[in-house]
């Protein structure tokens, strides 16, 4: 695409992680992911553009963003209750025709022959991974939504979560300047997840940079992000493939579709699978190469959000449902573990002659 | 669970029921003395996993001089001198000393780093002398001619006066065995503690840089391809192939001993008779390979007991004629080993660190060759050959009426063998019937008792108090123990312990199966397909079960011993070292195989 900053709606085919600022980072992100070779659900992201001329609409006068701005990060209560304003604005008003009929027009492609297609609809915003991750946490999503209205409807809860108190206070914290503040939104087929979880592409708990550690648990991956269950962690060589660490857990729970009314519910986990290992090893070995890939192709470690389609379906096997970099190691500048000397069996006669050769 | 202070003192052991006299067994200085007490000991599982034969104590004596001398007295190790031993119960303990006065250390350092630093930069040269002077060596013991004390002297001893009798030679020759014998150790230490010191420094680094990287994996990294320990197991491969293109296989049935099966290729003609040219060439030098570890005298080689590798080619044969390769794929293992290399490498985050790596592990592959290689000229070879000479001088002193059998000579300490010779030339000069039956027969016979007796016990993981701390390059080189070993040591065990073996995770996997203990290679037959194996040791002479198992456990062995490295090449788990597993599994009982933790659990009676 040449520039999604002149669309209102963009597929993740056309975008790359230069986009962003169109698209937000998790559009850029999934654009990226998808143009790599990598397997994504599909969709399309209604652009930081669209959303700009719908809040032109709805705000002539452009008095949102200065009011919002002008606000005393301390005063959660004029926080709130401006926020409250403006998210009923957005709530209450109409899309423009002209974008409501481009994600008609985009929803029906995307569900291809099915009629209503169940699809995630999730935030992009433009400062999402610039700040502390916790900010994407802010951000609504909506999950197995169905039909062009619940569509619509989603995207507005979307838009309007850029306006909620923790949001708005977040930002005037930062000091992250409001006018810049825009969001894309996600509308990406779902994936009926039979398995789904987590992975780092570096160790969470030492920053070893060889190893994959992955978490996953039963249906979809709302369960694990929102903290319902103890997923089953693994851990998988990166350069060998080997699993040198499986802890499977009780997973009593999982979020599976709520059919009838779109969203998720939780239910119980069938007695015979709460005990045992949700990856099988090859899947275990597919995800982590997967997250290789995805390493590789950034440059850096990444945090991946992932599910497993059911077999013998045709969304069987590993989906990538969003990456982002890590950045709790990424942001530790650890000393050199060693240096280069005159002759390589230097290395050896100052180890021996020290009383603890593990430490210097 | 609870952790302790101190393990048992060595004074608080009592002697096992029916092994009363063990001390008599062993020279005065291997005994614990009341002052033991107070030092720290630990019992060395890895090379004596078996209650000592007096005989065979030699292979401890003998290696902790020689150890003991490159790192005190020739390198000047900075902080490591030599080990103490002592037994107990016939089981070997061994306390490491080492230098901590930093003006000493220097002192050391200031020669170590000179004398160390001239092995290294010389490596290869040195290396290549080395195994010239092992060859001399081992030519040098099995060309020893155990003199057979004829009632008349040969002429030529006349007729060219010579002017020295016989019996003279008797001691002179059992001397030159054990000269020969020592020499071949203090050459095995030569080297092997400089070639452990680069894998220790490489460990190490690659421990920091990744600091949840296996033994294992670092041991890929480090292990080569083309190394002597896998020549006996190709050779027999070659000749399975060979028995294969020659239509000489029919002569091969699973289970029928070496000798039946040689004299049916015997009478197959032409065929055959290459076929057993092949065999001869082979068994100069690559039969010389111990079926255990060359660490006790029953360990024989294949040249001393053909049924061994008979046995293996059966098993050959019918995977051949079953289509598969039994080819290592040496190609692919070096490409792999290149990959893995080259990915930790672009791993680590700065080029400075990159070098490093390359020195380090460059190192690490210069050493390599003498570190794996050394086993198969010291343990395998000289010391299956110098076993087979003691066992001469056993027959002599059987068929002259001083021993019953040959083997009573392995219940006698090597000095007291010197008395039973010094007996024998005796009454072969004085023309008088020797006097020894009636000593050494007694006290034998007590000592096969003892030791059968000594069989079952369980020697305490360590003994006297656990030591502040034990960050001992020389202990963490030789035997991998550092405090958190001595934690897992010191906590008294619980339910799930009773159950559960540990040893070190030698090969990565999981798998459950059926237990199949094996203690003599030689009924390696037995092994049904899919079965995990466990034996006393891994050595190449087990190598043709790997392709039927599904899991190894062994007694003996560390992440680089050679059970380890084929384990590795043939993707299976296996947990080695684990000093017992032999004694608790029984045949037929499943078993978990954790080859990442390096845990085995048995799951059923």
């Amino acid at each position: 695409m040449a520039n999604p900053r002149d669309f209102e709606v963009a597929w993740f085919d056309d975008i790359a992680i230069a986009d962003r600022p169109a698209v937000g980072g998790k559009a850029a992100s999934l654009g990226e992911l998808t143009r790599a070779g990598i397997r994504v659900p599909p969709g399309f992201v209604i652009t930081t553009h669209a959303f700009e001329q719908f809040l032109a609409n709805i705000d002539p006068g452009a008095s949102v963003r200065s009011t919002i701005g002008a606000l005393d990060p301390d005063d959660l209560d004029a926080i709130s209750r401006a926020a409250v304003g403006v998210r009923d604005t957005i709530r209450k008003a109409q899309l423009p025709a002209a974008l409501r009929q481009s994600i008609a027009a985009a929803s029906r492609k995307l569900a291809a022959s099915e009629t209503a297609v169940p699809v995630a609809v999730r935030s992009s915003a433009t400062s999402e991974d610039s700040a502390d991750a916790s900010f994407a946490g802010l951000q609504h999503t909506a999950l197995w939504v169905r039909g062009e209205d619940q569509v619509v409807a989603a995207i507005r809860d979307c838009w309007a979560s850029l306006y909620s108190t923790e949001s708005v206070s977040y930002r005037l914290r930062l000091r992250l300047p409001e006018q810049h503040c825009a969001m894309g939104v996600v509308v990406q087929r779902m994936v009926n997840a039979h398995c789904s979880g987590v992975m780092f592409t570096r160790s969470p708990t030492t920053g070893d940079r060889s190893v994959i550690a992955i978490e996953a648990s039963w249906g979809l991956g709302s369960c694990i992000v929102g903290g319902e269950v103890t997923p089953d962690r693994y851990v998988v060589n990166k350069v060998t493939g080997d699993i040198v660490n499986r802890t499977v857990s009780q997973k009593s729970l999982r979020h599976v579709p709520g059919l009838a009314t779109g969203g998720v519910r939780s239910e119980a986990v069938p007695a015979d699978l709460q005990g045992i290992a949700c990856l099988s090893d090859d899947e275990l070995r597919g995800l982590a190469l997967v997250g290789k890939r995805i390493e590789r192709h950034y440059g850096a470690a990444q945090d991946i959000e992932w599910a497993i389609g059911r077999a013998e379906s045709d969304e069987e096997g590993v989906f990538l449902l969003q990456s982002r970099p890590e950045t709790v190691w990424a942001n530790r500048a650890p000393e050199p573990v060693a240096a280069a000397k005159d002759k390589a069996f230097d290395h050896v006669i100052a180890a021996l002659g020290r009383k603890s050769p593990g430490r210097p | 669970m609870t952790a302790r202070k101190s393990f048992q003192l060595p004074s608080e052991i009592t002697t096992v029921p029916g092994a009363e006299g063990w001390e008599d067994m062993y020279p005065y200085y291997t005994r614990f003395r009341p002052e033991d007490d107070k030092r720290f000991w630990f019992y060395n599982s890895m090379h004596f996993p078996e209650p000592m034969p007096a005989f065979d104590v030699i292979t401890a004596e003998v290696p902790y001089s020689a150890m003991g001398a490159y790192t005190t007295r020739v390198f000047a190790f900075p902080t490591a001198l030599g080990v103490d031993h002592r037994i107990v119960n016939g089981r070997i303990y061994i306390t490491a000393n080492t230098v901590s006065d930093p003006k000493e250390i220097e002192r050391r350092y200031k020669l170590f780093h000179e004398r160390a630093g001239f092995y290294y930069a010389n490596w290869s040269r040195l290396y290549a002398e080395w195994e010239v002077r092992l060859r001399a060596l081992i030519a040098e013991v099995d060309a020893i001619k155990v003199p057979q004390l004829p009632e008349f002297e040969d002429a030529e001893v006349v007729t060219q006066a010579r002017g020295i009798a016989q019996n003279h030679y008797l001691r002179e020759t059992f001397h030159r065995c054990i000269e020969c014998f020592s020499k071949m150790w203090h050459h095995h230490f030569e080297f092997l503690m400089l070639g452990y010191g680069a894998y220790l420094v490489f460990f190490q680094y690659c421990k920091k840089a990744f600091p949840e990287i296996s033994d294992q994996t670092v041991a890929r990294m480090v292990a080569g391809i083309d190394v002597l320990m896998f020549r006996p197991d190709d050779e027999l491969k070659r000749l399975a192939k060979l028995a294969v293109d020659l239509g000489v296989d029919g002569a091969f049935v699973d289970g029928q001993d070496g000798e039946r099966i040689l004299a049916a290729v015997r009478k197959l003609g032409e065929k055959g008779k290459r076929w057993l040219a092949a065999l001869d060439q082979a068994r100069d030098p690559w039969f010389n390979i111990s079926t255990g570890d060359g660490f006790y005298h029953h360990h024989l080689s294949w040249n001393d007991d053909l049924s061994v590798p008979f046995s293996a080619l059966p098993l050959y044969i019918a995977q051949l004629k079953a289509g598969k390769s039994l080819e290592r794929p040496t190609e692919a293992l070096k490409k792999e080993r290149a990959r893995v290399i080259a990915e930790y490498r672009e791993l680590l985050p700065s080029d400075g660190e990159r070098q490093a790596f390359d020195q380090m592990l460059g190192l690490c592959h210069l050493v390599f060759p003498f570190v794996e290689n050394h086993k198969f000229y010291c343990e395998h070879w000289f010391t299956t050959r110098f076993y087979l000479k003691v066992r001469e001088f056993g027959a002599l002193l059987a068929r002259t009426g001083v021993f019953e059998v040959a083997d009573d000579i392995f219940h006698l300490h090597y000095t007291e063998v010197e008395l039973a010779l010094a007996d024998l030339l005796l009454s072969w000069a004085a023309g008088s019937p020797p006097i020894g039956r009636a000593h050494w027969t007694p006290i034998v016979q007590r000592r096969r008792k003892i030791l059968v007796a000594l069989k079952p016990w369980s020697p305490p993981p360590a003994l006297g108090p656990i030591p502040e701390s034990i960050e001992d390059p020389a202990l963490q080189m030789l035997w991998g123990i550092t405090s958190e070993t001595l934690a897992s040591w010191s906590t008294a065990p619980d339910a799930a312990s009773a159950h559960e073996i540990r040893g070190f995770a030698a090969s990565p996997g999981v798998v459950e199966g059926v237990a199949r203990v094996l203690m003599d290679v030689n009924d390696i037959a037995q092994m049904r397909d899919g079965e995990i194996l466990v034996c006393p040791v891994t050595a190449p002479s087990w190598a043709p079960v790997f392709s039927k198992i599904r899991a190894a456990v062994s007694d003996i062995g560390g992440t680089m011993s050679h059970a380890a490295i084929v384990a590795r090449e043939y993707g299976m788990p296996a947990v080695v070292g684990t000093g017992q597993a032999t004694r608790r599994i029984r045949t037929g009982q499943r078993l978990r195989v954790d080859g990442d933790q390096g845990i085995v659990t048995i799951l059923s009676e």
